[in-house]
């Protein structure tokens, strides 16, 4: 089963960028990177069968950075939306010379 | 998991709960309301987590219930439901046609890459004699032996992880504060009127 699990993974993380690339709403992409995340963790779990639990150790870590990250970039989309009154990143264009 | 040959039973499963996967998310990313999104993308977390138990890793199962489907999707919907988001934006949330090319041109890249991949081979050296993991999993039991390596060989990584979760703390709250109290806060003024 590991080759299939890793095919889902590969998938799953196909989704997730195509996803990033076509969506224009900022809460959804930020949603399409926990997607990438999670396919990262399945593989890690996969290997981990075969390599030692050190891959179950490694997705512990990459959960809680993801924690760390959906708090942090929740509230900048918060202080954005504040400002722009907008999540389309269309209009969030303060970076363009 | 059981070694192979498999049994019906489990590769029926196994295959079932990536299809649920597969398809939750690809309905995810193409839901065009957030809070669709983000049910479905639950939904791809849960089969997510069954597969982690059909691999034996129980206790990472519990946790991706409990922290990913629970928690951080729960902020998610918090957000979507205080800025109002919940329904479908009349700007048009998908790109334009060439923002479509460029995604499918980058997923079959990404594929491609990966097909690639696949075919090459690890060092047998690395790979656990069989049965190991059985024989660990029977021993210290499914948290034993995802708490064995974390407190010994990861520890310093593990106490740098409640810096990292501190420093996000501290982020979410100055961003996450209205720029009115923010500026008083800085002039070192206090509030006089309420």
């Amino acid at each position: 089963m590991l080759a299939e699990a890793l095919a889902l993974s590969a998938a799953l993380f196909t989704i997730g960028v195509v996803g990033v690339l076509i969506r224009r709403n900022a809460i959804i992409i930020f949603m399409c990177v926990e997607l990438m995340l999670n396919a990262v963790n399945l593989s890690f779990v996969a290997l981990s069968r075969y390599y030692g639990a050190d891959g179950q150790v490694f997705v512990f870590f990459v959960m809680t950075v993801a924690a760390a990250e959906a708090a942090v970039g929740l509230a900048i989309i918060i202080s954005i939306f504040r400002h722009r009154k907008t999540v389309n990143l269309q209009n969030i264009n303060l970076l363009r010379g | 998991m059981i070694d192979p040959p498999y049994p019906l039973f489990y590769t029926f499963n196994f295959y079932l709960f990536g299809v649920i996967a597969l398809a939750s998310s690809l309905a995810f990313v193409t839901r065009k309301s957030p809070i669709a999104a983000a049910l479905w993308l639950v939904n791809t977390m849960f089969a997510l987590a069954a597969l982690y138990v059909m691999l034996d890793a129980h206790f990472i199962a519990a946790i991706q219930v409990l922290v990913y489907a629970g928690a951080i999707m729960v902020v998610f919907l918090f957000v979507i439901m205080l800025l109002n988001l919940g329904h479908p934006s009349e700007v048009a949330d998908v790109r334009g046609k060439w923002g479509k090319a460029a995604a499918a041109v980058l997923g079959v890249i990404l594929l491609a890459q990966i097909a690639v991949m696949s075919g090459s081979r690890v060092r047998p050296e690395w790979i656990l004699p069989r049965g190991e993991m059985d024989r660990l999993l029977a021993e210290k039991g499914a948290i034993g032996v995802v708490a064995d390596p974390l407190f010994t060989n990861y520890l310093l990584a593990f106490e740098l992880t409640s810096v990292l979760l501190l420093i996000a703390i501290v982020g979410a709250v100055t961003l996450g504060r209205r720029s009115d109290v923010a500026a008083e806060a800085t002039t070192g003024e206090s509030v006089s009127a309420g």
